[in-house]
């Protein structure tokens, strides 16, 4: 957090003493800088040693495959050239083509950007405001709370979704006989099948948000808090003025890492809705890309539905960086 | 970073008269509620885990059983190499948890503690490779797996997943690493220690908080990976891991609910130990990751 940039050692130290107290901004990586005073001796080629080991593993086995999956999205790529029956012919764009012009993609990537948007916002709702609530209560029902949350966070995904498929079964489900609605069917119905899930995403991911914020909260000191009340002001002028602009780096890391996440749900869709839901009306772009290539064999046209959502993550990421940026951090 | 974040309790701030009493209870009160409306489901499948099958099938749900039986987590374990299948899974995660440890603290270090050229080009890169939807590269990391033969082993798991953890722990590990004093560097210098002695006696036991918190992160992910194993491991069913033998459960004509709350259970208490292990660390782990 910016505040504490200054009480951080080594967050800005630079090399020689002589150097103290450069300003806060000065662009890292020079080669000029790489050379100091004690402990960076040599340094020219050790930090390349230690990153050996993490750069060979990410260019193997996350770099090539993306790689390869471009690669893919321009190929003809079905079950014939997987076995080697038909050699692999160059389509260039025609699968972007062929996916563009299908209704049913467009259809779907409306459906993840508002189901990740509504999941997103329900997350950050819920996670925020019992934050606050943690801020305002004693030590035990704190624990309770953090621990019903830490439970729900240590969940696995899929055994996660099918809890929440029981709970919600018509027939032996108990929240159907509390809400009266008698054998009323989640699954049946898109919005209602989607309601389901969005609820099971929020449970499960709402803790991360909460422990985060309640974190940051606990982290501004208390004498700046003292000292705004000492001179009048009020809970929603505290809240207002000093809270929020203290949390805004940790609200924007999470509400960043929400939408990847969520944008990128793909076992609670598969479970709850088995599959993609009745005739697909469930389907997400990450459900819809694995459908296309595993269970009908079109590799190429799943992995340009991979790209898509590479390039769309991607956007995400830039501006992730700006903000980054416009807040002044030091990478 | 602050590592009293964690701590519950201590130090209730004197706000002075801004939190009245009334107004306090109520927050408690809702927070009770909230925390067993958030516990229900977990109760609700250990609890349907020891129901008996004739309670699990009637209609009317109960929430309490007079007569719990350990007929389903017979049955997970009898019907299905469960054991085997928790075997792998533990295998699996064991198995990335503590490589990509190893080579995140490594190269945490080098982005923390070194200034040279290309530095904040790869912390782009590994902030943008977290971004990577991993579901999307199914489809290559499938046919690199086939062409290393590496298909129906634990292997095809494991590897992926290393790959996947890395940029999300180096990029957490960032914040542990830079709490070091340099002080204390320089004084290990002076005092004639080589820089490999450094890095593991003295820099690693500072980290190892650190470590563990980003490791509940890779532990989770692994653990959770359901495509993978469903896409990989094709033929050979005891290389299997646990998700897969919870789909088994689920049949077209009527699930065997019993047996999929017994197998969800099981599967859900070692993440459960694993985190209350390590909440007070992770808690405050969060802090010191997000705000550098």
């Amino acid at each position: 957090m910016t505040h504490e940039a200054t009480a951080e050692p080594g967050a800005v130290k630079t090399a020689a003493p002589a150097a103290a107290g450069a300003p806060d901004g000065r662009r890292p990586g020079r080669s000029g800088k790489r050379r100091g005073g004690a402990g960076r001796r040599g340094s020219g080629w050790t930090p390349w040693l230690y990153l050996a080991p993490a750069l060979v593993v990410l260019a193997g086995l996350l770099v090539y495959p993306i790689y390869q999956l471009g690669l893919i999205s321009f190929l003809e790529y079905t079950q014939s050239q997987v076995s080697g029956g038909e050699p692999t012919t160059f389509k260039g764009l025609g699968n972007y083509q062929e996916l563009f012009s299908d209704r049913q993609f467009w259809d779907v990537l409306l459906a993840t950007v508002v189901f990740a948007a509504a999941c997103v916002i329900a997350t950050l709702a819920v996670g925020c405001a019992l934050a606050v609530l943690l801020t305002r209560i004693r030590a035990l029902p704190r624990l309770l709370l953090m621990m019903a949350a830490l439970g729900a966070w240590a969940t696995p995904a899929i055994t996660g979704s099918t809890v929440w498929v029981f709970l919600f079964d018509p027939d032996h489900g108990p929240v159907n006989r509390m809400l009266g609605l008698g054998d009323y069917s989640w699954t049946y119905g898109r919005y209602s099948a989607f309601a389901l899930v969005l609820f099971e995403v929020v449970w499960c991911s709402f803790p991360f948000v909460m422990v985060t914020v309640y974190a940051g909260i606990k982290a501004i000191p208390s004498e700046v808090l003292e000292a705004a009340s000492l001179d009048g002001a009020s809970q929603w002028r505290i809240w207002r003025s000093i809270i929020a602009p203290m949390l805004r780096p940790i609200l924007v890391v999470v509400t960043i890492q929400s939408i990847i996440w969520d944008f990128k749900v793909f076992t609670q869709i598969y479970v709850m809705t088995s599959g993609g839901g009745i005739a697909g009306q469930n389907l997400v772009l990450n459900v819809y890309a694995y459908q296309k290539a595993f269970a009908s064999s079109q590799y190429s046209l799943g992995s340009a539905i991979g790209v898509v959502m590479l390039l769309i993550l991607l956007a995400v990421t830039l501006v992730y960086l700006r903000l980054m940026r416009r807040q002044g951090e030091e990478l | 970073m602050s590592g009293k974040a964690a701590e519950g309790g201590t130090a209730v701030r004197r706000r002075g008269p801004l939190i009245r009493r009334p107004w306090r209870l109520a927050a408690e009160v809702s927070a009770v509620l909230i925390a067993v409306v958030v516990a229900f489901p977990l109760y609700w499948m250990v609890l349907s885990a020891f129901k008996p099958a004739g309670e699990i099938q009637s209609t009317d749900a109960k929430p309490w059983t007079l007569n719990p039986s350990l007929d389903s987590f017979r049955r997970v374990f009898e019907q299905q190499e469960f054991g085997r299948y928790f075997l792998n899974s533990l295998m699996v995660a064991g198995a990335v948890v503590l490589a990509s440890a190893l080579i995140a603290f490594l190269a945490a270090t080098a982005v923390t503690r070194f200034r040279f050229k290309f530095r904040t080009t790869l912390l782009i890169m590994f902030l943008v490779a977290q971004m990577v939807p991993i579901e999307a590269l199914t489809i290559p990391m499938f046919f690199l797996m086939r062409d290393l033969g590496q298909l129906n082993t634990l292997w095809s798991l494991i590897l992926p997943h290393i790959a996947f953890s890395l940029p999300f722990a180096i990029w957490m590990l960032r914040g542990f690493v830079k709490a070091v004093p340099e002080a204390l560097e320089e004084a290990a210098y002076i005092d004639g220690a080589s820089r490999s002695r450094f890095l593991w006696q003295i820099l690693f036991p500072l980290v190892f908080p650190g470590l563990v918190a980003t490791s509940v992160f890779s532990f989770i992910s692994t653990w959770n990976d359901f495509l993978f194993a469903k896409s990989f491991i094709i033929s050979d069913t005891s290389q299997s891991t646990l998700p897969m033998a919870l789909l088994v459960f689920f049949k077209p004509d009527e699930n065997d609910w019993g047996g999929i709350m017994a197998g969800s259970t099981v599967m859900t208490i070692p993440v459960l130990i694993f985190f209350v292990l390590v909440q007070r660390r992770l808690v405050s782990g969060l802090g010191g990751a997000v705000k550098d």
